[in-house]
């Protein structure tokens, strides 16, 4: 057994507190719960296997090593990979910076602080490490089982690629700490986290569609000038690539430099690490808005004070916006698209057209959330004197102006060119938004706007009714834009959808 | 001859029962320009009695007759002019007081000008003004709680009913919070408060109505109540004890 207050203990506390957490965060403690995500996540894991199986059975015995074009995917790939790993560890560690929940203790306690952090810092590389050989096991394990061992060295660069990522989200985040302050960092690390999750896809699927005219991601990375300005095979900076494809050499280098990097960063943060988790701390009790939604009270209705009062708690939710934001800037390439559509003038909206509708349908399911059941003061609006429907109208309103708001701008310029593609657009848009708000109104719940991050932990169901439903209209927008009957199809799948919801939902219990 | 007072609260025979009845048969009346305090035990009612009053909860039987309105048949009506603070002060952090009062203004249909010049006044009783155009996100228990009170006064509801709220508040809050309830009173307002401070009790209501088990076991001044244990009992705190341990007896 270890001693109290040493880094094995600390570590084992640590490791309790993550565990309790991702359960949780699984199961809602409920113990029914926990049997049914254990059989979601079998379900998923077997879904991935075969997904697995679709995309990455054809390289498992392929000889790789001497092709540039080979070297440049796997790492334009890594690199994807790595991007949205650090975007999530910018998360964790913002997180872990702004919770004050055991801070006091840690500080007001004779163990090292700086030891303490360490540990948690730790566990955010551990959480950053599990969840990327998690979501890439189902490949790996394909590539090996098809293509022999070698492919299990891939497990130990996803490890690398985890650590590195933590390591740099600890930089960049103290950085921004020490460049804006405790004050802005939080907004502004969520949006970095944001942009850095969505930038390297993004700027690929531009280049893709200057370059190719399409969206595919990988066409930039096979492109002649990709390949021409690439290093040399025997460059170190293939090396990550190498370790995927089996040289062990390459991959006792590649997580050497992990550890490495990991270690130094942890040395020579966790020192400010308690500093700037109590400047966080203390945020929240020196923050001073003097903005005001009008100087003087204006007459309203009840429920155009309800839309407001939604719109402004939603206009000044930080993280929301950075969710927003990533919403918006995954539409920036759709958006190229249509501009370069235009430019050659051919029919190209079809692929625009669903990743529209289905961005919005995603959107309007999180803006529902927070609006219908993410009501903080559940007592004051339930004892106000407006009946119970109009309230729900309210918040329904609130919701589909808000996303009217968001994408306006791309139905316009849709319509421009065609005015048949603008209207379709703009139903598709309404009818997934309005379905993501109508499977929220079946699962509502009572609860807090800063549970919206476990959202999906209330209902596995809504969540996946309402994925279902949002790709359900863009298929049917997009057939409906191409002027195919089968659009008739899919609507009846999405109107099915929703009907389920309606059977199972606890509301209609 | 002394007229009784218009009836500000009426509950004839209210129940509602969860996984045991928590409201039995229920009878309470709360006269207009009265200070009335339920006292009792954890678990006697209290709160569930008050949250169907303010139409969070619908009685399984029973009728709720606020202001001459039947509540449950007028919910609307009934909520015009009552007001609801909980233990727990539930307001927008992301809202500043100023903007809090002028939400809970528009939902209660109060014109503008009366309502800012209301909100104002709130806020300089209160001791808000150095913080009426902050959002609330950073304050403590005790300034939200100042917050939702204010939202609760703004529309100037004829009966305000809180549960608990001297709950986690420093000794001067308190009195701010004890000071604007008097004031209210005083003005013609009903207040119906639950507490388990039973000074606060002692001191503040005209009445004070014990429950336990669902049940109104005792109800009057301090005096009837004394008179009724017949015990020799000096506080309420004695008296209170009496009365419940009689009742545990019985039941």
């Amino acid at each position: 057994m270890s001693q109290p207050a040493s880094l094995t203990w600390l570590a084992g506390h640590e490791f309790r507190l993550g565990w309790r957490d991702w359960t949780s965060l699984m199961t809602a403690g409920g113990r029914t719960r926990a049997r049914t995500a254990t059989i979601a996540l079998i379900a998923f894991a077997a879904f991935m296997h075969v997904f697995g199986f679709w995309t990455v059975a054809s390289y498992a015995n392929a000889d790789l090593e001497s092709e540039t074009s080979a070297l440049v995917g796997i790492t334009g790939s890594l690199l994807l990979s790595w991007s949205l790993l650090l975007s999530q560890a910018m998360e964790s560690v913002t997180r872990a910076f702004y919770s004050r929940s055991d801070l006091d203790l840690i500080l007001t306690s004779p163990a090292s602080a700086r030891k303490v952090f360490a540990v948690r810092m730790g566990r955010i590389a551990g959480a950053a490490v599990a969840i990327a050989v998690l979501l890439a096991a189902p490949f790996i394990n394909v590539l090996a089982f098809l293509g022999g061992a070698r492919w299990l060295a891939a497990y130990g660069v996803v490890a690398a690629m985890g650590a590195v990522a933590t390591a740099a989200a600890l930089a960049l985040t103290i950085a921004l700490f020490r460049v804006i302050g405790a004050k802005r960092t939080r907004l502004v690390a969520q949006i970095v986290a944001a942009v850095i999750g969505a930038a390297f896809v993004i700027g690929l699927q531009m280049a893709a569609i200057f370059s190719a005219g399409s969206l595919s991601r990988f066409a930039a990375l096979q492109s002649d000038w990709m390949l021409s300005h690439a290093p040399d095979t025997h460059s170190a900076f293939w090396w990550p690539a190498r370790a995927v494809l089996g040289d062990y050499g390459a991959l006792a280098g590649v997580m050497m430099f992990a550890v490495v990097v990991l270690a130094a960063s942890i040395a020579l943060f966790s020192r400010r690490f308690g500093e700037h988790a109590v400047a966080a701390a203390g945020v929240s009790s020196a923050i001073v808005r003097h903005r005001r939604w009008s100087l003087r009270f204006r007459r309203r209705s009840p429920a155009r004070v309800l839309r407001h009062k939604e719109w402004t708690l939603l206009l000044r939710d930080p993280w929301l916006i950075s969710q927003t934001l990533m919403q918006i800037l995954y539409l920036l390439p759709p958006a190229m698209l249509l501009w370069v559509t235009f430019h050659d003038h051919n029919d190209s909206f079809v692929l625009l057209i669903p990743v529209v509708v289905m961005a919005a349908g995603q959107l309007a399911g999180g803006l529902a959330w927070l609006s219908i059941s993410g009501e903080d003061a559940p007592d004051l609006v339930a004892t106000a004197p407006i009946g119970s429907r109009r309230i729900l109208w309210a918040k329904i309103e609130a919701v589909i102006g808000m996303i009217a708001f968001v994408f306006a701008p791309i139905v316009a310029v849709l319509t421009l060119d065609s005015v048949f593609a603008g209207v379709v657009c703009a139903l598709g848009i309404l009818s997934a938004a309005a379905a993501a708000t109508a499977i929220q109104l079946c699962f509502r719940v009572q609860a807090r706007r800063s549970q919206f991050r476990r959202r999906q932990t209330s209902s596995r169901l809504a969540t996946f009714a309402e994925a279902f439903s949002s790709i359900a209209w863009a298929a049917t927008t997009a057939l409906a834009a191409s002027a195919s009957w089968a659009a008739l199809g899919t609507a009846l799948v999405a109107f099915g959808v929703l009907g389920a919801v309606w059977l199972i939902s606890p509301s209609r219990a | 001859m002394k007229q009784n007072p218009p009836i500000a609260l009426a509950l004839r025979g209210v129940s509602k029962r969860f996984d045991r009845p928590a409201v039995d048969a229920l009878d309470l009346t709360v006269y207009g320009g009265e200070f009335y305090v339920l006292v009792g035990p954890n678990g006697a009612g209290k709160t569930t009695t008050l949250r169907m009053v303010v139409g969070l909860l619908r009685p399984d039987a029973g009728s709720i007759c606020i202001e001459g309105v039947d509540a449950l048949a007028d919910p609307v009506a009934a909520k015009q002019v009552t007001a609801w603070l909980s233990d727990e002060p539930m307001i927008y952090d992301k809202l500043t007081p100023y903007e809090y009062l002028e939400f809970v203004a528009g939902l209660w249909r109060i014109e503008p000008a009366t309502a800012e010049a209301r909100a104002r006044d709130l806020i300089g009783w209160l001791g808000l003004e150095p913080h009426a155009h902050e959002r609330c996100e950073g304050f403590s228990k005790g300034m939200r709680q100042k917050v939702a009170l204010a939202g609760a006064l703004v529309h100037d509801p004829k009966l305000i009913i809180l549960d608990e709220p001297l709950t986690g508040l420093d000794a001067g809050t308190a009195r701010q919070v004890k000071n604007v309830l008097r004031e209210r009173v005083r003005a013609g307002g009903t207040v119906i408060m639950t507490t388990h401070i039973l000074e606060v009790a002692e001191r503040m209501a005209d009445r004070i109505g014990v429950i336990a088990g669902g049940r109104l076991i005792a109800e009057g001044t301090l005096e009837d109540l004394r008179r009724q244990t017949g015990k020799g009992a000096t506080s309420l705190e004695d008296t209170f004890l009496a009365l419940v341990a009689e009742e545990v007896v019985a039941a």
